[in-house]
């Protein structure tokens, strides 16, 4: 019986897991019982874990920069993107020159119940318009309350952190997060 | 054996059949909450379920009631009646195992002479409904978990009943409660003053038993049935609410039926050092008595569940064959030569 011993200090391994959650406490506290205090797991509901910093929760929608270009809806795999944008006369740049046309946004919505935070209509954006925030409670009792417009992509641009410093002897800038 | 309150047949019938209805669902209850749920979390470092009454014990009542909302499903293709019936049968097979397990010289439902040969042909009445399941489901995975299990349970049913041999041929009966006072009478070299619970001589036997039970209950490192990782849960894959609830409500009052036995072969039953054989007591104190062991006896069974990963089924008929079996016969063949010599 080669595997014996094996078998016997797989069965210790587990009852002292059992015990180190049970019984935490060190000394004559030994004997109460203190799972809460022992278990690794956080209890969620009760107490909240910090996300990492960068870490994927929800992505924020900072209008003013969005052109309406299309490039993260045609991007999205999961097509879970609608844009919907019309053209408007700007005031010409310089004195004396011709109109600008310039795009409106009309509607900016991402449906959460689709999305799979892949990150890449973060990535395609040329004009700084969406962010990744680590804000995670956002679940609906009803899943239509999962599209979420301009407006409340908007309110996410609150929870961007600020972009971590390139490690030291980059020569590139560190991107600013418009607020 | 003297006799507690002298009733109708029929009204004992009636309250004793009354006592298994309570009972059953109660004793799959404490087995789930006590070791599925909390032994298993502490052993993962975790709490386990912890909102729904006080520490979470209200927790299987909810889980019942959200089993009894689910729509009841048939497959298109699976032969209806026997589909139906399969989990009546797995739980049925459950229910006559209490018949004869005691908890106390008076607290057994029907004290039969031949006890322990009808709890072991009782308890494989089980591979009947697990095989119909698998069969009547038309789901190739169900098929799989359905003879897994037959193959499994006809090939540690023969170790188990040869472990209870030992004991049978030491206690000189087939009945459970000869049993528990073969053990309340007996003496360790002399000394009678604990009696002779059968686990101090039977040790080898009371192992096989253990190991064969597990297997028997397909508990963990014998799961290859319901191997959620290979076959998506093996015979109970097409399963549903309420027909889910008896099979699962069957694993674990089998287990606790199994656990008793145990405690009443190898542990010495309800009976307590110090007190007759059939003082009236032993009925209101033997149950309590029986309790403790038989959870002693159910926390080892969940420990190694949740101790060892799952085995291959070649590694499991071998070890049943190989070495369970003739590590029985030769308990067998030393309990008789020990019986004949002393």
């Amino acid at each position: 019986m080669p595997q014996l011993p094996g078998l016997i200090k797989g069965l210790g391994v587990t009852a002292k897991t059992a015990g180190r959650t049970l019984f935490p406490k060190r000394g004559w506290k030994t004997l109460i019982p203190a799972p809460q205090k022992g278990a690794v797991t956080v209890q969620y509901p009760h107490e909240k874990e910090a996300p990492p910093e960068r870490a994927r929760g929800v992505i924020a929608l900072h209008e003013e920069n969005c052109t309406a270009c299309m490039l993260c809806s045609r991007s999205c795999p999961d097509w879970c993107i609608y844009i919907e944008g019309h053209k408007v006369k700007a005031p010409p740049r310089r004195e004396g020159g011709k109109p600008r046309t310039v795009n409106m946004l009309d509607r900016f919505d991402i449906d959460y119940a689709l999305c799979m935070y892949c990150g890449i209509c973060v990535e395609v954006c040329p004009f700084d318009a969406l962010f990744w925030t680590p804000e995670y409670e956002y679940s609906e009792p009803r899943i239509a309350d999962l599209l979420h417009d301009k407006d409340r992509l908007g309110e996410w641009m609150d929870t961007v952190p600020d972009f971590l410093d390139y490690e030291p002897g980059s020569e590139q800038k560190v991107r600013k997060v418009p607020r | 054996m003297t006799t507690l309150l002298a009733l109708p047949y029929w009204q004992e019938t009636g309250i004793k059949l009354g006592l298994a209805l309570a009972i059953i669902p109660t004793t799959s209850l404490i087995l789930v909450y006590l070791f599925l749920f909390k032994m298993m979390a502490f052993m993962q470092s975790r709490l386990g379920p912890n909102d729904t009454g006080p520490y979470g014990t209200l927790q299987l009542i909810a889980e019942a009631i959200k089993f009894l909302q689910k729509e009841d499903i048939h497959p298109a293709q699976a032969d209806r009646r026997v589909f139906r019936m399969a989990p009546v049968v797995v739980l049925a097979s459950t229910f006559l195992l209490y018949v004869v397990l005691p908890a106390g010289p008076d607290a057994v439902v029907q004290n039969l002479d031949t006890g322990v040969f009808y709890a072991m042909a009782v308890s494989s009445i089980s591979v009947l409904g697990i095989l119909m399941a698998g069969w009547s489901s038309a789901n190739k995975y169900a098929l799989l978990g359905g003879l897994r299990a037959a193959g499994q349970l006809i090939a540690y049913e023969l170790p188990l009943i040869l472990a209870v041999m030992g004991v049978v041929i030491q206690a000189e009966t087939l009945n459970l409660q000869g049993i528990v006072e073969a053990q309340a009478t007996g003496e360790i070299f002399g000394f009678g003053g604990i009696g002779n619970p059968f686990i101090l001589t039977q040790f080898l036997a009371f192992l096989i038993f253990m190991i064969a039970a597990q297997a028997e209950l397909t508990q963990t490192p014998f799961d290859m049935p319901v191997a959620e990782t290979e076959l998506v849960g093996g015979f109970h894959i097409e399963y549903t609410g309420f027909r889910f609830l008896l099979f699962f409500m069957a694993e674990f009052g089998t287990a606790f039926a199994f656990a008793a036995l145990a405690s009443v072969m190898f542990l010495g039953g309800w009976w307590i050092p110090g007190f007759d054989v059939d003082d009236n007591i032993l009925n209101v104190l033997g149950p309590g008595v029986m309790l403790g062991k038989i959870l002693l006896i159910a926390f080892f069974i969940f420990w190694v569940r949740f101790t060892y990963p799952r085995l291959r089924e070649d590694q499991l008929q071998k070890f049943a064959w190989k070495v369970l079996i003739p590590l029985a016969l030769v308990n067998i063949v030393l309990t008789g030569i020990f019986k004949v010599v002393f």
